[in-house]
């Protein structure tokens, strides 16, 4: 897949960010739950932002989600963004509760709905980076 | 409870040179608007002890320190706290409280930002970062953008209650009657709704009409006692009530797209002032983008959640509807420097005043400013008052 030669900003994995982004990388998408309150939590932390707690586990999320909001961009944020405009930026509600954001991609930027049930899609940025993203379920 | 505030007055307010002014730097910018609030107080650089100030774009670490030292100012009490937009709203609760509680007597509020000559006069993107660190990592790569942000909460609340493009054009449209009767306001050629939904998509489903300006400006309000305001230049304008919060950072993060912190810090406002909607002559609402004041309006409580849409139809806030806002042009066309707070609060100090000339609302007493900063993520409200 041939690459724009202006990529968007890409993650810097650190303490917190570092598993996520390595499973990401082997197209998994797992996310955070708390072994003292239960709750799932988007986007990773080394605490619980409910309970603050650190005892945190990673889980394999479903990959299924719902958008809850979107928007079409028609002017890139970012020289990155140039050959992706006009692109999609959402909003997804995941299927395991947390809300985090991404981008809805193979699909009609105009068909996108508010409700529309979406699915985790990964995007190989570089051979380092890949991002989650979604797809129309 | 005792509300101390109401013993505080704000005593001097003013810009700079708004606009594009590629010649002046944003610390000039702020010094100058500084001096010229000073001047409206009749105080001097000498009686400031009490220094609230924020820079967030480069250059601005440090803030406070830098322009005290800026300005030759050795203040005893200094608060660089960073919300965005809404930080100099807030700071007139946090130098209210300083001067009530005795830590200082006079304070400075000021802010300067060259937001268009840093990007060479032209509007657009300044974001050229390449690597993310920390949580803006799971929004960053994804294109996200501050009109971007508020378009989601836009297109969240048009599902859940039907608000139109037309009825968030209103808000452009009335606001720009306003900026036609303020010499200083940048946009003052008048707009009509469909000039607003003709223009070209930003962010569905903002238009370019629904977004701010982006200006260099400066700002400051100096405050002092009362007693103390009672023997300078101008009436004092006292502090009623304020209140702060602030829900999140990153939009994605954002409990509820369709309610601000306002419904947090308005209440608090009203609560402390002792006052009612009712009671509020003219309002200055943070108009980032039309959206921003929707939900506003809506999370202060003027109207319930879902009937923003309805409420500033009809040019309701127009000058003379029955909800005078943003009597200066507003964000959206008076002037925009990325931080708009302040400009809430010097506008809301002249309307109580009463020397707003053609745009003055009849006999304003109480006025209403409210901030919003980050996206969505905090705000400050403050009730102000003729003494």
């Amino acid at each position: 897949m041939t690459r724009p030669s202006a990529l968007p900003p890409l993650p810097r994995p650190y303490q917190d960010t570092a598993a996520y982004w390595e499973a990401a990388r082997e197209h998994r998408f797992i996310i955070q739950k708390c072994r003292d309150c239960g709750e799932y939590q988007f986007y990773p932390r080394g605490v619980c932002s409910h309970c603050l707690g650190s005892a945190l586990d990673w889980e394999e999320a479903s990959g299924r989600a719902e958008v809850y909001s979107f928007s079409v961009n028609y002017r890139a944020p970012h020289p990155g963004f140039a050959e992706a405009t006009p692109f999609v930026l959402a909003l997804v509600t995941l299927a395991e509760g947390p809300r985090m954001m991404t981008n809805i991609v193979d699909c009609d930027p105009e068909s996108v709905r508010i409700g529309m049930a979406v699915t985790v899609t990964f995007d190989d940025v570089t051979e380092e980076v890949t991002l989650p993203k979604f797809r129309p379920a | 409870m005792a509300n101390a505030m109401r013993d505080v007055a704000i005593v001097g307010v003013a810009e700079s040179d708004l606009g594009v002014v590629p010649d002046k730097s944003k610390f000039q910018l702020s010094a100058e608007a500084s001096r010229a609030a000073l001047d409206d107080a009749g105080l001097s650089v000498k009686d400031v002890d009490g220094l609230f100030t924020t820079i967030i774009t480069e250059g601005g670490q440090f803030s406070s320190m830098m322009m005290a030292e800026y300005m030759g100012i050795t203040p005893r009490y200094t608060d660089s706290t960073s919300l965005g937009g809404s930080s100099f709203v807030v700071y007139v609760e946090h130098a209210a409280m300083a001067i009530a509680a005795g830590l200082c007597d006079v304070a400075l509020i000021c802010h300067g930002s060259t937001n268009i000559s840093d990007r060479g006069g032209k509007g657009g993107p300044v974001s050229q970062s390449t690597e993310v660190f920390g949580p803006t990592q799971f929004e960053e790569p994804y294109g996200v953008s501050t009109v971007g942000s508020y378009a989601l909460a836009a297109q969240r609340h048009m599902h859940e209650y039907g608000t139109t493009s037309e009825q968030l054009a209103e808000i452009a449209v009335a606001t720009r009657k306003w900026a036609a009767m303020n010499p200083k306001a940048r946009m003052r050629d008048p707009i009509s709704i469909d000039d607003v939904m003709n223009s070209r998509v930003i962010a569905s489903p903002l238009h370019l009409l629904d977004c701010c300006l982006v200006t260099d400006a400066g700002g400051a309000v100096v405050l002092t006692s009362l007693e103390r305001a009672r023997d300078l230049k101008k009436a004092p304008v006292r502090v009623l009530g304020a209140g702060e919060a602030h829900t999140h950072r990153m939009i994605s993060q954002m409990p509820d797209l369709t309610q601000t912190a306002a419904a947090i810090s308005g209440k608090l406002a009203f609560e402390r002032a002792g006052l009612t909607h009712s009671d509020i002559d003219v309002a200055e609402i943070y108009d980032s983008f039309t959206i921003t004041v929707l939900l506003t309006l809506e999370s202060l409580g003027f109207c319930a959640k879902g009937e923003g849409g309805a409420f500033v139809s009809n040019q309701r806030t127009a000058p003379g509807g029955e909800f005078p806002m943003n009597t200066q042009g507003g964000a959206l066309s008076y002037t925009h420097p990325g931080m708009f707070g302040i400009f809430t609060v010097i506008e809301g100090v002249r309307q109580v005043r009463g020397e707003c000339g053609p745009r003055q609302v009849p006999d304003a007493r109480v006025a209403l400013c409210n901030g919003t900063g980050g996206v969505l993520s905090s705000t400050g409200t403050i009730i102000l008052g003729r003494d």
